[in-house]
């Protein structure tokens, strides 16, 4: 087996590993016997508690989260034929996040739990339909990218105000932990509750790869070997929105994963899109899982942001792929 | 016999008019030769005959079928296309590039039949691409990477081909290396409508051509026929000396 061969069982070796370390770390550090007989069902009811409501659930949900903008920008880069797109260019986490906002500071999220995961979705989903319209519409790659551009603006435009009018510190501090990012306290519900929309974006994703690569060629040409590509434009936006919706309902909006992973991924592909779908998730999902490790045991006052931590590795890497992006194409 | 057929073929944009009933045809074993100056609007008389761009008047049938209805895959099957625009988004191998012209019959790099490697080694041996089968595309050369689009069209084993201007910005020993490709898949049994810019390149190679001008076909037969000092003077306004397949253009009228 090559280096290419070993990527995909490293890489869910390396997850399943990175999940165990989650288990292990925290406040009170559990040795790894006692994480192993909590996990199969032994140990003590506070192992158990500790290990099944707080740590698992949190490493899965940055797992799943990661996983799903990893394939979510996979597929976008493919579809986009550019190495910088991902569910924020296109405005879906924006327009999601958006959506989280709004039903925060109207005090719907006071009714029910599920409001605001819902409210996220169907934002993702608006975002989404949008951009589909759009897509059957247009045949231009950079038209359908500027109206993700101007739909980003506009969403960060419309929360700004909401952040502005906020009517108390508690209401603006519950919208700026959304919009940052976490996945601090989530449980199995919340992730039963993303997970339809995870799995069905994932599927439309991995059902339709095979065109990305057709759209290698450009296209003009992949419509001359064969590909719909209207319907593989719907496809796409569909199934990488569902999967956003997912992400952003679960932990709200983290950017940059989906640039960097599948950015990491390429060359043990060959350089293929359909291929680095599932290795884009995979890496995507351990880097958040590894990420909030670090958020987790850095000793600092304030716990930080899974986004921010995101943010501030992903932005100068977005910025170096951009600028090398340039000296090759002028 | 697999035919393209377009019959008072019309294409419009808004009022303007890019193409005016256009009758043509294209069957396997010849070389059919697209010329005309830019704009005459031949690009736009391939695309809406592949069903690829809407029509506005008139017909077009590949084997039968109407091409506006046939499905991408169907067609794919039955003509290869090679656009103006080639751009490569990845650094694709030059092996999984030429994988792609077996889109149609399910294969994606990487994922190939039985059949379809052999169709892709097939082209690679055929069209002298072994020495860099498992180059990146992003380390060829631009001649080089017009002789992989062309093996890319090929190994999609369809009877017809139309091509975009395929040697657009060669240089002379790669100009005429894609059209002995061209020539080879024709000698197959293959037929090849071309859009050629180079008179001479096409008096060379085409057994047919077809002139274009403002939309419409003005002419349309053998090469010795139809090309006339008479005729470049009208269409491309240029003054030239023809002998033979040897045409030698002095200037610009």
């Amino acid at each position: 087996m090559t280096a290419r061969g070993y990527l995909i069982p490293g890489l869910i070796a390396a997850t399943l590993l990175a999940i165990f370390a989650a288990c292990l770390l925290g406040s009170t550090p559990l040795p790894a016997g006692r994480v192993l007989a909590a996990l199969f069902g032994g140990a003590d009811t506070s192992d158990r508690l500790v290990i099944w409501q707080i740590r698992l659930p949190r490493a899965l949900a940055a797992f799943v989260t990661g996983a799903a903008l990893g394939i979510s920008g996979a597929a976008l880069q493919g579809l986009l034929r550019n190495p910088l797109a991902e569910p924020g260019v296109l405005g879906v986490s924006a327009s999601a996040s958006l959506f989280a906002t709004v039903s925060i500071y109207y005090g719907l999220v006071a009714l029910s739990p599920w409001v605001l995961p819902l409210a996220a979705i169907i934002g993702a989903l608006a975002a989404t339909a949008l951009i589909a319209l759009a897509a059957i519409r247009t045949r231009s790659v950079v038209t359908l990218i500027l109206i993700g551009v101007g739909l980003s603006s506009f969403t960060g435009a419309a929360m700004s105000l909401l952040m502005n009018l906020a009517p108390n510190p508690f209401t603006l501090s519950d919208m700026i932990n959304w919009m940052l990012g976490s996945v601090a306290n989530r449980s199995f519900v919340e992730i039963g509750f993303a997970a339809p929309f995870l799995i069905a974006g994932t599927a439309i994703l991995l059902l339709s790869r095979r065109g990305l690569s057709a759209l290698t060629l450009g296209e003009e040409a992949a419509s001359g070997v064969g590909l719909n590509l209207r319907r593989q434009r719907i496809l796409t936006v569909l199934g990488a929105g569902l999967a956003t919706g997912g992400a952003v309902a679960l932990a709200g909006a983290i950017g940059f994963v989906g640039i960097i992973a599948p950015h990491i991924v390429r060359p043990f592909v060959k350089h293929d899109p359909a291929r680095s779908l599932i290795p884009s998730a995979l890496l995507a999902g351990l880097i958040l899982v590894l990420a909030d490790i670090g958020v987790r045991i850095l000793p600092t006052t304030n716990e930080l942001k899974l986004g921010v931590v995101a943010a501030l590795i992903g932005a100068p890497a977005f910025v170096w792929i951009a600028m090398r992006r340039r000296t090759l194409n002028g | 016999m697999v035919d393209l057929v377009t019959s008072d073929l019309t294409v419009k944009a808004g009022d303007a008019v890019l193409v005016q009933a256009a009758n043509l045809r294209l069957v396997p074993g010849e070389l059919v030769a697209l010329l005309g100056p830019n704009g005459a609007g031949k690009t736009s008389l391939l695309r809406a005959a592949l069903g690829l761009e809407k029509r506005a008047g008139g017909t077009a049938t590949l084997d039968g079928m109407d091409t506006a209805h046939l499905s991408p895959m169907q067609r794919a099957r039955l003509i290869a296309y090679l656009p103006q625009q080639r751009p490569l988004a990845w650094p694709n191998t030059v092996r999984d590039v030429i994988a792609l012209g077996r889109y149609a019959y399910g294969a994606a790099p990487g994922r190939l039949s039985a059949a379809d490697a052999t169709a892709v080694d097939v082209a690679i041996a055929q069209y002298d691409l072994a020495d860099f089968a498992e180059r990146e595309t992003d380390t060829l050369s631009g001649g080089e990477l017009a002789r992989v689009h062309c093996a890319r069209a090929f190994a999609s084993e369809t009877p017809l081909l139309v091509a975009d201007e395929p040697v657009a910005a060669l240089d002379p020993r790669h100009q005429f290396r894609v059209m002995d490709m061209v020539r080879q898949f024709v000698a197959k049994g293959g037929g090849a409508l071309v859009v050629l810019h180079d008179i001479a390149l096409a008096a060379r190679y085409a057994s047919r051509m077809v002139w274009m001008q403002n939309g419409r076909i003005i002419a349309d037969g053998p090469s010795a026929e139809t090309l006339t000092e008479q005729r470049l003077a009208e269409v491309y306004g240029v003054r030239a000396r023809i002998t033979g397949t040897s045409v030698e253009i002095e200037g610009a009228l």
